[in-house]
């Protein structure tokens, strides 16, 4: 028993500095730029909803227009989310810190409705989507630099139940 | 008696010199401030025992006083206040007759002295304030308080002499309301602060559990309006800072930010976002009907009347980018003022009516400016790597913003200050607050 936990927090301790040195190294790759124009096209910040879909998607500077990628994003998440159709999502909109505070409120309310719209598109009922614009004041990435600014500028979808 | 003598032939021979009383000139940066000599207020051993025992500790009130209104002068950058080792006078003596030979001599022009005593369980302050040339008393005035409130009569003394040297009136004995922050920057903790102008007496009026943004004041008494994530549901409140009670304003079904009160008080202007717009809505808080003021597809929010309430301006994307608008206060008329090169936000009317502050950005720098209402005159005051939402003290003649420092490589060094300015460009001071800081508004007068 006590061994067991011995060894799984071992196995733990292992598993997150393979996991540390994984973002370190891909940190690097970062840095030489994960984008297309200004938008973000990498995956290190992105978690998943489900196995395949990814929970977000990324916008050009003061843009809430939905890129290829976005869309193909967002069609994945409608998939899922109509085969499980007990659950309830919210849609967190996000902007760059490179904008005035209530400007970027705006901005990211604008960003989570574009999200929230193409997945109404593709069959998600809207009262199962809700939505919460944070402006800049959650930034996934502290740098002050386009690239960190780039992982910011997001739209966010949430399980809520 | 040869003093008496001499002073009697540059009567004579310079008289308008010696009759003009000082008058400080605020319209301009300042590049010589008025020397000042701020003498400690005098006070008797029987007087400062009771206050010690009442304020329990040992300082000198009197000498503290003085402090507080040295340092509002100095702020103020118009004033230049003289190192009190080298008065020659005693306070008290000066109070009663100033020795003018002695405190032009450290090239004083005008001279503060002052008493204080304990009365009937009360603080009771006089103070006169003279021109030096002139060999003349400008002013007297004497009131009685509350002991706790020793640090108000500091503003109050200060306030009284700036409207007598620069003919307007002053901006000491106000309050900054601002959100206190701490935290990694990607998950900041945000609690609601209020302190002294001065940043003496800082009070936390929230916790810390909600995020909380956009802090202002109502301009005609203690009130507050500000954004709250309570329960996520971001929504604009209302709150009595001395009762702390607070509600949210109004019933609407989705995010309300943005908030500030018309010139009366009587009303909230805002923004309300529905399905990815934003407009601006304004809510009457006797009746509390709701009135819709825009109604366009681009994103319009940071809403900020005309002293007169005739005319609101706000920042509008109808054009693509942000810039700025003015409209009657219906909703009539919109106008777009801004053309100059890059982004405006942030536009706040001047209490004076004149002019309008607002953030741009352009090339990657942020600025706080100002114009005149028809966007003319553009000026800017300050450029930084960010800053923004500039609040005018209720005079008119300095702006407070907040700052915020870029970050190193791994992300690390943030932090946020409250800076200010004067509206001339001159005299960019940091604001000090306890914890990192933003969003600052500034109260109108406590006093008058």
């Amino acid at each position: 028993m006590d061994l067991g936990k011995i060894f799984k927090n071992t196995f733990l301790v292992i598993v997150a500095c393979i996991a540390l040195s994984a973002c370190a190294t891909q940190k690097k790759v970062d840095s030489t730029g994960q984008m297309q124009g200004d938008v973000y096209t990498g995956t290190d910040t992105v978690k998943y909803l489900a196995s395949g879909v990814p929970d977000r998607v990324f916008f050009a500077t003061n843009e809430s227009v939905l890129t290829t990628k976005s869309r193909d994003t967002l069609r994945k998440q409608a998939a899922w989310m109509r085969k499980n159709s007990e659950l309830t999502f919210v849609i967190e909109g996000h902007a760059d810190e490179r904008g005035t505070r209530e400007y970027n409120l705006a901005l990211g309310e604008r960003r989570a409705n574009a999200a929230k719209d193409y997945l109404m598109t593709y069959g998600v009922a809207g009262n199962r989507l809700q939505v919460i614009s944070y402006g800049k004041e959650r930034p996934v990435d502290s740098g002050s630099n386009p690239l960190s600014w780039s992982k910011n500028r997001r739209s966010v979808t949430v399980k809520a139940n | 008696m040869l003093f008496r003598y001499l002073f009697f032939i540059l009567i004579i021979f310079l008289p308008i010199k010696t009759f003009a009383l000082i008058e400080v000139d605020i319209t301009r940066g300042n590049l010589s401030p008025l020397p000042i000599a701020v003498s400690p207020l005098s006070i008797d051993k029987k007087s400062k025992e009771s206050f010690n025992e009442i304020l329990k500790n040992e300082k000198d009130i009197g000498a503290e006083i003085s402090m507080i209104v040295e340092n509002n002068l100095k702020q103020s950058g118009l004033f230049n206040p003289l190192n009190k080792n080298a008065f020659l006078q005693k306070p008290d003596i000066a109070h009663l007759k100033p020795r003018f030979e002695d405190w032009a001599l450290i090239k004083a022009q005008a001279l503060i002295t002052g008493k204080v005593t304990f009365i009937n369980e009360k603080l009771r302050v006089e103070f006169r304030l003279w021109d030096v040339l002139a060999a003349k008393e400008m002013m007297a005035l004497a009131f009685t308080t509350v002991p706790n409130n020793w640090r108000r009569v500091g503003h109050i003394i200060t306030d009284k002499v700036y409207e007598r040297l620069t003919g307007e009136k002053g901006y000491f004995d106000t309050r900054i309301i601002y959100v206190a922050e701490e935290g990694k920057k990607t998950n900041r903790i945000k609690k609601l602060a209020i302190m002294d102008q001065d940043g003496f007496n800082t009070k936390y009026l929230t916790l810390g559990n909600e995020l909380v943004l956009t802090p202002r004041f109502n301009p005609t008494n203690q009130m507050v309006t500000y954004l709250s994530y309570f329960r996520n549901l971001p929504r604009v409140y209302l709150l009595d800072i001395e009762t702390g009670i607070q509600e949210v304003v109004g019933d609407f079904p989705g995010m309300t930010f943005a908030p500030r009160f018309s010139p009366d008080g009587k009303k909230i202007i805002m923004s309300f976002a529905m399905d990815g717009n934003s407009d601006i809505y304004t809510m009457d808080l006797e009746n509390r009907i709701v009135e819709r003021i825009t109604n366009h597809p681009s994103i319009d929010t940071s809403p900020s009347y005309s002293p007169n309430s005739k005319y609101i301006c706000f920042n509008s994307d109808r054009s693509g980018y942000q810039q700025i608008y003015v409209m009657r206060s219906d909703g009539s008329n919109v106008k777009r003022i801004s053309f100059g090169k890059g982004l405006y936000g942030t536009p706040v009317w001047s209490p004076r009516g004149d002019l309008i502050a607002f953030t741009k950005l352009h090339k990657g720098k942020f600025y706080i400016g100002v114009m005149r209402t028809d966007g003319s005159g553009e000026r800017l005051l300050t450029e930084n790597f960010y800053q923004e939402a500039p609040s005018w003290s209720p005079n008119g003649r300095v702006l407070i913003f907040y700052r915020e420092t870029k970050t190193d490589e791994k992300g690390e060094g943030f932090s946020a200050k409250l800076w200010s300015i004067d509206l001339t460009g001159y005299n960019e001071r940091l604001v000090e607050t306890e914890t990192d800081a933003s969003d600052p508004s500034w109260s109108s007068l406590l006093s008058n």
